[in-house]
């Protein structure tokens, strides 16, 4: 069976290196690096903002291009990260931590060399787990009815409300808000219009992209605008520079690799977002070191192993996303959207279906990173000028750059009414400390938990126990409701300890 | 704004907003065909996750008093010119592309925009949407055919 993956991931090879495809991906990773690195914009807005142009294309460069664009910008946060303390995509902010001061010891270039070691390892790593790991799942597909797939569901959206950063009560309530929008328009099994508030436009649904980019453009811009302070910055990196010394290499090998299997276990796991990952990797790595007083001031430990376990993680997420169609979080979420609005459907049946496809997002992921590591070489200087470009130069444009995406899509105005009432009401969620993140997902998963759950009780005739009958879902159920008892576990706990403190003034 | 919400706890507007939300979609989703578990109807999925979002918010409610944490609020000051400028640029660009075409629409969403920022002047701003109207023109009407007439009138 791993050779048959084998020969399929040559095949994905084949796929990735047609002259067209390589074309989109090498197009995906170098725009994708640009948003990335300019500041205050992340993987999300990178992504969304180009998912109009995808639309017209055949689904396997579309998805690769959506790939390189995520990762390229990912490799920009990067930049952001270490040379300037500024972290554009959550992940990075880890990496903030000792990339910064080893920029301000001159070493800016070698944290970078190092990220681009750590990031290539770790996907690579990531590849090898995906041709083990799929036939597993493709042997366990066909056992997978609507019952299994809505339990899976439900697990997906459960970790990604109460994993998010903040309260869990908090996420949830935003994933419940991301399926009600993904009610939004005609019902496909009675034809009903719910929720359009007696307007046209909202009959068919919500788009996407209108979602995406009031809620991770928008609402950023209104978070930040007059708030991003100015950054100058005197350092320059030479390619030279970024060539890590040996000794270096040796001392961020093992992080290296550390970093990686935390992400890879991350990977797996639906729902838990990359923060997270590179928090957990950052102080595991401080809790083993044997002189932890060095991270936060320039550890090259400390860029190396949250580097190597976001990576891993992207890489890995992909597995979940595209054979369960449980998205990991907000961007891979966005990814299964743009396959859905292609016509696939992410699920058990996808890896054999549709081969050509998944292998070559595989095998493309492997170019891409090869072609981020040739592109950041000779394009460093320029992407360390981009990052001086003031913030209120570039928000005014990329409203622009929203509002025609956002447009094309439909050739309609009033899909930018929706934008600017999604960042509005992204924004007073934002101020209320709920995490926006999981309205994404809720929304994209929102339909197929729908139908998978009408179609279970069809199948079962009303009876809810068909959840824990069956033994696949019923250990889903399980997971969701240990999931649940640990959060509520935590919560008790917190509470208790609060009262303690204050029986006890201090 | 902000100042108000800080003096209250922000957990009571956010638990009360997801309460009053989950029960006008309830009850919104009620007016469909609810159905039974059996046979749903439209209106099924809807009213239990209008129920669910209730829910959650009175549980944020209730333990709303005890999320008090002092010297953790670092609530920024409101930026209300900012937030106007970037709400009216959209709308803007709504109105004049409906009335005047790409060009003007174009020009007016990042001058507005631009003007939200306390550091750019009139000059830059004029200057910065000078530029994306020829990025318009050229990239997205000439080069990529967008259906969005540079002019139009009503």
């Amino acid at each position: 069976m791993i050779g048959q993956s084998i020969t399929d991931l040559m095949h994905g090879f084949g796929v990735a290196l047609e002259l067209h495809n390589l074309m989109w991906s090498f197009f995906g990773v170098l725009i994708g690096n640009l948003i990335g690195v300019l500041p205050g914009m992340g993987a999300l807005s990178a992504i969304s903002m180009l998912l109009p142009l995808t639309y017209t294309m055949h689904p396997i460069p579309a998805i690769l291009m959506l790939a390189g664009i995520f990762y390229g910008s990912q490799y920009g946060g990067a930049i952001g990260a270490i040379l300037l303390n500024l972290p554009c995509h959550p992940p990075h902010a880890v990496t903030c931590l000792d990339g910064y001061p080893l920029t301000r010891q001159g070493k800016g270039g070698t944290a970078l060399g190092i990220t681009m070691i750590s990031s290539f390892f770790a996907a690579s790593f990531g590849i090898i787990v995906m041709i083990f790991a799929s036939p597993l799942l493709v042997s366990i597909a066909f056992k997978f009815g609507p019952t299994e797939i809505f339990a899976i569901m439900l697990l997906g959206l459960l970790c990604g409300g109460t994993m998010a950063r903040g309260s869990p009560l908090k996420g949830v309530a935003m994933t419940i808000i991301g399926l009600l929008i993904g009610i939004v328009g005609t019902d496909v099994n009675s034809g009903t219009a719910r929720f359009d508030f007696g307007l046209i436009e909202l009959s068919d649904k919500i788009e996407l992209v209108a979602l995406a980019l009031g809620l991770f453009g928008v609402t950023e811009f209104l978070r930040s605008v007059n708030r991003m302070e100015a950054v100058g910055t005197g350092s320059k990196v030479r390619m030279r520079d970024m060539r890590p010394s040996k000794a270096e290499m040796k001392q961020a090998f093992f992080p290296m690799v550390r970093g990686t299997l935390i992400g890879t276990m991350f990977g797996a796991m639906p729902g838990t977002g990359p923060t997270i990952t590179t928090f957990i990797a950052y102080a595991f790595e401080r809790k083993i070191s044997k002189t932890p007083e060095r991270f936060g001031h320039g550890a090259i430990e400390g860029v190396a192993a949250p580097e190597a376990a976001s990576h891993s993680k992207t890489q890995v997420d992909f597995i979940p996303t595209m054979s369960l169609g449980i998205p990991g979080d907000a961007v891979m979420a966005l990814i299964l959207g743009a396959l859905l609005i292609q016509g696939i459907q992410p699920g058990p049946q996808l890896i054999t279906e549709h081969a050509d496809l998944f292998w070559g997002l595989i095998a493309s992921f492997w170019i891409g990173n090869v072609l981020l590591v040739i592109l950041n070489v000779p394009l460093m200087g320029v992407w360390v000028r981009l990052l001086q470009v003031p913030y209120r130069f570039l928000y005014p444009s990329a409203l622009f750059f929203i509002a025609v995406g956002v447009y094309s899509t439909n050739n309609s105005l009033f899909e930018i009414g929706e934008v600017l009432v999604f960042g509005l009401v992204g924004a007073l969620f934002v101020i209320l400390d709920f995490p926006v993140a999981p309205i994404l997902l809720g929304y994209v998963l929102g339909p197929m938990v729908e139908e998978n759950f009408r179609r279970a009780m069809l199948l079962s005739r009303g009876d809810m126990m068909v959840f824990i009958e069956k033994p696949i879902s019923a250990a889903f159920i399980t997971l969701c409701a240990l999931l649940v008892l640990t959060q509520v576990f935590f919560a008790f706990r917190a509470a208790l300890r609060k009262r303690r403190e204050q029986a006890m003034p201090v | 704004m902000s100042s108000f919400i800080n003096k209250y706890n922000k957990d009571y507007y956010g638990g009360g907003l997801m309460l009053v939300l989950g029960l006008a979609a309830a009850c919104q989703g009620a007016s469909y065909k609810v159905g039974s578990l059996i046979r749903m109807g439209p209106g099924f999925f809807p009213v239990a996750l209008g129920v669910l979002l209730a829910l959650t918010g009175a549980a944020i409610l209730l333990g709303a008093k005890s999320a008090i944490k002092p010297g953790e609020d670092k609530q920024l000051p409101s930026e209300w010119r900012g937030w106007s400028c970037i709400t009216l640029s959209l709308v803007a660009f709504v109105a004049l592309g409906k009335y005047g075409g790409l060009l003007p629409a174009t020009f007016a969403i990042t001058f507005i925009a631009a003007m939200g920022d306390r550091k750019n002047t009139i000059l830059s701003a004029l200057m910065l949407a000078a530029a994306m109207s020829v990025i318009a023109v050229v990239v997205f009407w000439w080069a990529l055919h967008m259906q969005f007439p540079l002019f139009r009138w009503g």
